[in-house]
């Protein structure tokens, strides 16, 4: 087998194996990290279809920041995690005939003829960067989507600050509008007293 | 030699994982959420296998895309999260019945 192919198969299997272990394991926090695994072996993979940016932005954004999100929100909340797992089996027949017949058709769609005999990808040359042509292509084509994502993150940042900021009573709080509206009169009273001499 | 079935075929073994997942975790939320990545995480894969195959580089913009709302999505679905455990104290989905639904 060549090189590559052992690299699909082994960090397939791992990936395969980590989406499994997130939705089996008891443990929140357990699946939190499986799902890290699951990202990581995607990123072998996409590296492997030489999409060198992407993977590297997956590992960065997915396993250092939205799933340090997740662990931290997981050990944050108490939850009975007995009473989550109350008719967990229940479902099993119902999901395993669903995904079965999923799986059934897209492997026997996707391995037909028509997909099999796509071309093999271009081989790119040695000095390609695949940053460079991704930044060639979302600074021109897709200058005016990438500001609305940035709009969106925007957005989401904001919302999730604004969703669980909370106020306390006891907290020594200045509102901003008050020490705007402020006039030097209401601060600063001028008299006139006559001079002293010792 | 590598096809673009494999990457296909891993992206929908993947993505029915996920379904799997979510028809088990059904009162769960947190790995209901953690589903919905995987299943993006499967989608993603389609679109870089794709965009290697037919030498398009757009299909990786459009991953690129797709990996900034969902980090937006997962963010304000935790702080939603963080926000019904404040109020409920618990995050059941049996115990969310305030809407009647």
């Amino acid at each position: 087998m060549e090189f590559q192919t052992v690299v699909f198969y082994l960090f397939g299997a791992i990936a395969v194996a980590a989406a499994l272990g997130v939705i089996l394991v008891r443990n929140p926090v357990h699946a939190a990290l499986f799902l890290v695994l699951a990202f990581f072996s995607s990123a072998a993979i996409w590296l492997l279809l030489e999409a060198e940016f992407l993977a590297i932005a997956l590992v960065l954004v997915y396993v250092g920041a939205v799933m340090v999100l997740f662990l931290f929100v997981v050990m944050m909340l108490d939850i009975n995690i007995d009473r989550l797992r109350e008719g967990f089996w229940s479902n099993l027949p119902l999901g395993l005939l669903v995904a079965a017949v999923l799986v059934v058709e897209m492997v026997l769609v996707l391995t037909g003829d028509f997909f099999r005999q796509a071309p093999a990808p271009v081989p790119l040359p040695a000095d390609a960067s695949n940053t460079a042509d991704i930044g060639r292509v979302l600074y021109t084509v897709y200058a005016y989507p990438f500001e609305i994502a940035a709009m969106v993150l925007l957005v989401a940042m904001v919302a999730a600050v604004s969703l669980t900021l909370r106020k306390r009573k006891d907290a020594r709080y200045l509102d901003p509008a008050e020490q705007v509206k402020v006039k030097a009169a209401d601060r600063l009273r001028v008299i006139s007293m006559p001079a002293e001499k010792e | 030699m590598l096809t673009l079935s494999h990457f296909l075929v891993f992206g929908a073994i993947l993505f029915a994982i996920s379904v799997v997942g979510i028809f088990l975790n059904r009162k769960n939320l947190i790995v209901l959420l953690m589903a919905i990545e995987l299943m993006l995480l499967a989608v993603n894969t389609n679109f870089v296998a794709f965009s290697r195959y037919l030498g398009d580089i757009h299909g990786q913009i459009f991953v690129f895309f797709i990996l900034t709302v969902a980090a937006a999505e997962s963010a304000i679905g935790l702080a939603i999260l963080v926000v019904l455990f404040r109020n409920r104290r618990t995050i059941h989905v049996d115990d969310l019945d305030q809407l009647k639904g």
